[in-house]
């Protein structure tokens, strides 16, 4: 059974999100780091990039798959998880300490639209 | 035997070597007096080995692989049949392996003669108008083959026609393709005999549509009996059906693609027409349209001109070229060799006898492995891993074990339809006797799972490798000696 | 049915047909709708014997010329040495398919991984994947490397004086795919860089690609180009030939990002146009938008060193279309023609074979401009082994004199421009007769 925290938002893409004020800390979930296993690389986009919500804005692989990122907010990246880049493993180990970006966010309502840790429960469970 | 584990360079010692070239009688030290800026600075880190050592280097190499000259080979789809050794030593011939491409077409008559003889032969096989035989490979003839496609649609006027419809079942590559030719892809469903939904393909033929891309029998094996509807109800709507080569196989003496109503097709030579896998390639994926659609073909044309003699031509509304010469024209040679020693008379025979023995062994099988769909299959089959779930191994584990006992694994893992497929295809090349020898060796694991279950988790035990840490091999590539050893070092 | 290739007996048939519970082989193609069940003989000729076959082949095989040649044009006729010929005839290399089952596949994937290191030598790059299908198409997937790795940038600029063989399989790659290609015509015979950087001002470049030796033979000069296109956040690809780069300036040291070029040049026969091999190396940065395969060193369970297909989640299988190519092989057989190949020949004598090829295209270049039929067209211009000279005389003629004579002479490019190549096999007797018969046909 995976971890799903209940002070998070979630994307029915298995990522989540943590809103500090303006900035949304975007991550992928226990469920995804579980159904993707041994993650050997994280593609991330670069400090300045422009993300939006719906859009890709990187990728994760283990040795025989792949899935894309899929920006649970818009906005312009303005950190990377710069740890995941010599040991991606870290979001195996604990998906939701290893956050991938940080985005200052151009639309804090775009959050309301993400889903609660009750209702991401239940997609995981489908 | 002794294991062997070395690298060449690891053979290497400074001033050894391994040819001998003519003395330098030019007197003009013209490389030497090159420009400096242009020479490279710093010096390649080549092996220096003697002749010996490389014969032995790679002689054991050779022994550390498994081809079908050493055993049975039913990897699915990939139509693992005999190559023949004639073949080999014909497309050896200095007569045909010393000519360049671009010499005059008068001192290359026989090259032009066989790519043109191979041409016809398989757009009488095929039940198509013409082929192109420059495309590399399976891949490259789909994507040449949806460039055909696309360039008809652009002379129609057509530009708005960019919607590919791929069933969900198809190998990777056809989506790949697609979308490398500037296509966009739309799935359509399988049923769950993986045959394609027809009700669910109705609505998404629009006047977007270029065509849809099929192969059939369909990766699980069996045969689109639907498929003249799905051929009209596609032309209706303006689009044009592109057969997938793969698995063409079964085929052979029985239907041809053109006769479906497909209007585009590659073949893979190195399936359906014996020549060697190589590995990996070369391999050559020839492409086969209808009359309509053969001015976009790509260049350069082998063409026969009126005085019978052959020639090279370029068409002004051909898509352009895909290849740099004329492609794979020694794995060309190779099929031509084949198509003529079994001719008409014994190349019908061929989808017939990859039939019986896809059928036989499953049927001789399915006691112990989940046969997900009955009924006929063409020349392979799906199981979805072993029937007895309780024992907890997998289609990996049963791969593996076959290792052991001296057979390649069937194709795991594919097609997605199933979480445990094993894709099975003998090829017509095989004996009764060698699908006995592999059937009882599938029951052997069936039991093994059950009563021994860790030791086939376990499997191989016997190779000389055993399980990989593919893992530690994607997070930390290392894809040279020089980072082998510098990685070493540390 | 029985054949040598199909070895059913009719008592094995029936044997077949009664596990299946079936009468007839036919009846397991009752799903076949009716009106499409082939019936007749296809009109292709009759089983041939192997006596006959050979015969056959004889046959075509003297209606070709084998012919002493000077011409390139992007295949060289250079030395093959026999050993390597003899050990492609290992079966277990050239009857295998990919290596999807690394246990019993550490043939091939050790020699892959010996052909990525030897690339890499000769290109100076990081990384080099399994091989390409020819030097063109690899071209075209340096192009669409760039267009991925350069994000939502999709214009690649490219210089007239890559080979025009390769940039019409660029172009038409381009066109289906959407990227914008733009050919930046040539200056004197060579790249003309001003006109690139000021294509790179505009902004919106994702790659640039650049030939050496380019289609003139001549070995281009990428002073600053580099630097030019990186501070133009684009990429810089260079196509190259991997035998001269034994000698000449590397794309790593040019600065590049990716090298691409058809390996034809390491030996191999001309074989009519193939096959041949394509290769593509890069940077470590650009690793994951590299297409094809790619082995990597990994240990198995006992800890023994052991290779193994690496990187595969970038590939068509899992990408579908997502990935960035298409391609789901590779000219396996012909990487293990370029690995023997280098092996043998080593690190002394590449370079000894560039010196006799080099040193021998300038004996043929003196000697042609001395006699005063010839000039240079790009006078000056270093070239290595192939190079172009202008002449009065009637090329199509003196090419069907010289055809008559067992030779196959320069590429005619039209107004008057001949392009020679010399390799190593050639001599200087060989070089000095074709420079008699010219001179004869001339008066």
């Amino acid at each position: 059974m995976s971890k799903i925290l209940d002070d998070l938002r979630y994307a029915d893409s298995h990522e989540w999100v943590k809103l500090d004020g303006d900035i949304a800390t975007v991550g992928i979930t226990d469920y995804a780091q579980h159904a993707l296993g041994s993650i050997v690389y994280v593609d991330m986009p670069e400090p300045g990039d422009e993300v939006t919500a719906g859009e890709e804005f990187g990728a994760v692989e283990s040795v025989k798959a792949a899935s894309d990122l899929i920006s649970p907010v818009s906005g312009e990246v303005v950190e990377i998880n710069s740890d995941l880049e010599d040991s991606p493993e870290l979001v195996n180990e604990d998906a939701f300490a290893n956050w991938i970006m940080k985005v200052k966010v151009s639309d804090p309502s775009e959050i309301d639209s993400l889903l609660d840790a009750a209702a991401y429960a239940g997609i995981c469970e489908e | 035997m002794k294991y062997y584990d070395k690298l060449v360079f690891e053979l290497s010692r400074p001033g050894r070597k391994g040819y001998e070239l003519p003395a330098d009688n030019y007197g003009n030290n013209a490389l030497q007096s090159l420009p400096a800026d242009l020479l490279r600075r710093d010096e390649a880190q080549l092996p220096e080995v003697s002749e010996l050592d490389v014969v032995r280097h790679y002689t054991n190499l050779s022994m550390k692989n498994f081809g079908v000259d050493t055993g049975f080979y039913p990897l699915g789809s990939c139509t693992m049949k005999y190559n023949p050794k004639i073949n080999e030593e014909v497309a050896a011939d200095p007569a045909f392996t010393a000519i360049h491409p671009l010499q005059d077409a008068k001192s290359t008559q026989g090259a032009l003669e066989l790519y043109y003889n191979l041409q016809r032969a398989l757009s009488e096989i095929a039940g198509l108008h013409e082929f192109t035989l420059n495309p590399y490979a399976g891949a490259h003839g789909e994507l040449t083959g949806l460039m055909v496609m696309r360039a008809y649609h652009i002379a129609n006027g057509d530009e708005k026609r960019t919607k590919v419809i791929v069933p969900d079942s198809a190998h990777g590559t056809n989506p790949a393709s697609a979308m490398v030719a500037g296509l966009q892809v739309v799935e359509v469903k399988s049923k769950p005999n993986g045959s394609i939904d027809v009700e669910d393909l109705k609505p998404l033929l629009d006047d977007t549509v270029a065509g849809i891309m099929m192969t059939n029998p369909n990766t699980l094996g069996m045969f689109e009996t639907e498929i003249m509807e799905i051929a009209s109800l596609v032309h209706e709507a303006g689009g044009l059906l592109y057969y997938d080569g793969a698995n063409l196989n079964p085929l052979l003496g029985k239907v041809r693609p053109g006769d479906m109503g497909f209007d585009i097709m590659h073949i893979n030579l190195h399936k359906t027409f014996s020549t060697p896998h190589g590995g990996g390639g070369p391999g050559s994926g020839p492409v086969g349209v209808v009359e309509k659609l053969a001015r976009f073909l790509p260049n350069p044309k082998v063409v026969k001109n009126a005085d019978g003699s052959f020639g090279v031509s370029t068409g002004s509304e051909s898509l352009g070229s895909v290849s740099t010469f004329f492609g794979n024209f020694g794995v060309m040679m190779r099929a031509y060799a084949y198509i003529l020693t079994l001719g008409k008379e014994n190349i019908r025979n061929v989808g017939p006898l990859a039939t019986l023995n896809a059928n036989y062994i499953k049927e001789s099988l399915k006691d112990d492995y989940l046969l997900p769909i009955e009924g006929a299959c063409k020349h392979e089959f799906v199981f979805d891993g072993l029937k007895d779930k309780s024992t907890g191994v997998t289609t990996l584990n049963v791969a593996k074990r076959l290792l052991d006992y001296g057979f390649h694994a069937p194709t795991i893992y594919f097609p997605l339809l199933f979480h445990e497929s094993m894709m099975i295809e003998p090829t017509e090349t095989e004996s009764l006797e060698t699908l006995d020898e592999f059937i009882e060796v599938m029951h052997k694991v069936a039991r093994e799972a059950r009563e021994t279950p860790d030791a086939v988790k376990d499997a191989p035990l016997t190779t000389l490798v055993r399980k990989l840490d593919e893992t530690g091999a994607a997070k930390n590539p290392v894809l040279t000696y020089r980072q082998y050893l510098a990685g070493e070092s540390k | 049915m029985s054949n040598k290739f199909m070895p059913h007996t009719d008592a094995d048939i029936r044997r077949m047909l009664d596990k299946i519970g079936v009468d007839s082989i036919d009846d397991l193609y009752n799903d076949v709708p009716r009106e499409v069940i082939y019936t007749s003989d296809y009109n292709i000729p009759s089983a041939m014997s192997e006596i006959e076959l050979r015969r056959h082949f004889e046959e075509l095989g003297r209606k070709n010329r084998r012919l002493t040649v000077f011409a390139g044009g992007g295949a060289y006729d250079h030395y093959s040495p026999s050993t390597v010929a003899h050990l492609l005839q290992r079966s277990e290399f050239y009857t295998a398919y990919t290596p999807y089952q690394p246990e019993i596949s550490q043939g091939t994937l050790q020699y892959i991984f010996e052909y990525q290191s030897i690339i890499s030598e000769l290109t100076g790059m990081e990384a080099t994947n399994a091989s390409m299908y020819d030097g063109a198409t690899a071209t075209a997937e340096a192009m669409f490397m760039m267009v991925a790795s350069a994000k939502k940038r999709n214009r690649v600029v490219a210089s007239a004086t890559i080979a025009d063989r390769v940039l019409d399989v660029v172009a038409t790659y381009a066109r289906f795919h959407g990227v914008e290609l733009t050919v930046v015509a040539e200056k004197d015979g060579v790249s003309d860089l001003e006109a690139i950087k000021a294509e790179l001002e505009k902004g919106d470049v994702a790659g640039v690609i650049v030939p050496t030796p380019n289609k003139y033979g001549i070995i281009e000069d990428f002073t600053g180009l580099a630097d030019a296109i990186h501070a133009a956040k684009a990429y810089f690809a260079i196509n190259a030939d991997p035998s001269a780069l034994a000698v000449l300036r590397t794309p790593a040291e040019w600065g590049a990002d990716v090298a691409c070029g058809d390996g034809q040049t390491l030996g191999m026969p001309l074989n009519f146009g193939g096959p041949y091999l394509g290769y593509i190396s890069c940077a470590k940065s650009m690793l994951r938008k590299m297409p094809g395969r790619v082995v990597g060193v990994t240990r198995d369970a006992d800890g023994k060193r052991a290779f193994v297909l690496t990187l595969q989640a970038r590939e068509q299988h899992i990408r579908r279309e997502k990935a960035t190519s298409n391609i789901c092989s590779n000219q396996s057989l012909m990487a293990l023609y370029a690995t023997i190949y280098v092996a043998l020949m080593g690190r002394q004598g590449m370079k000894e074979l560039n010196a006799l090829a080099c040193d021998g295209a300038h004996y043929l270049f003196d000697r042609l401009t001395a006699t005063g039929l010839f000039r240079p067209a790009f006078p000056g211009s270093p070239f290595l082994k192939e190079f172009v000279v202008a002449t009065d005389l009637d090329v199509d003629s003196l090419n069907a004199m010289l055809l008559d004579n067992g030779i196959m002479g320069g590429i005619n490019l039209g107004e008057g421009r001949v392009e020679f190549a010399v390799t190593e096999k050639r001599t200087k007797e060989e070089i000095d007769r074709l420079v008699d018969l010219i001179e004869t046909f001339s008066k």
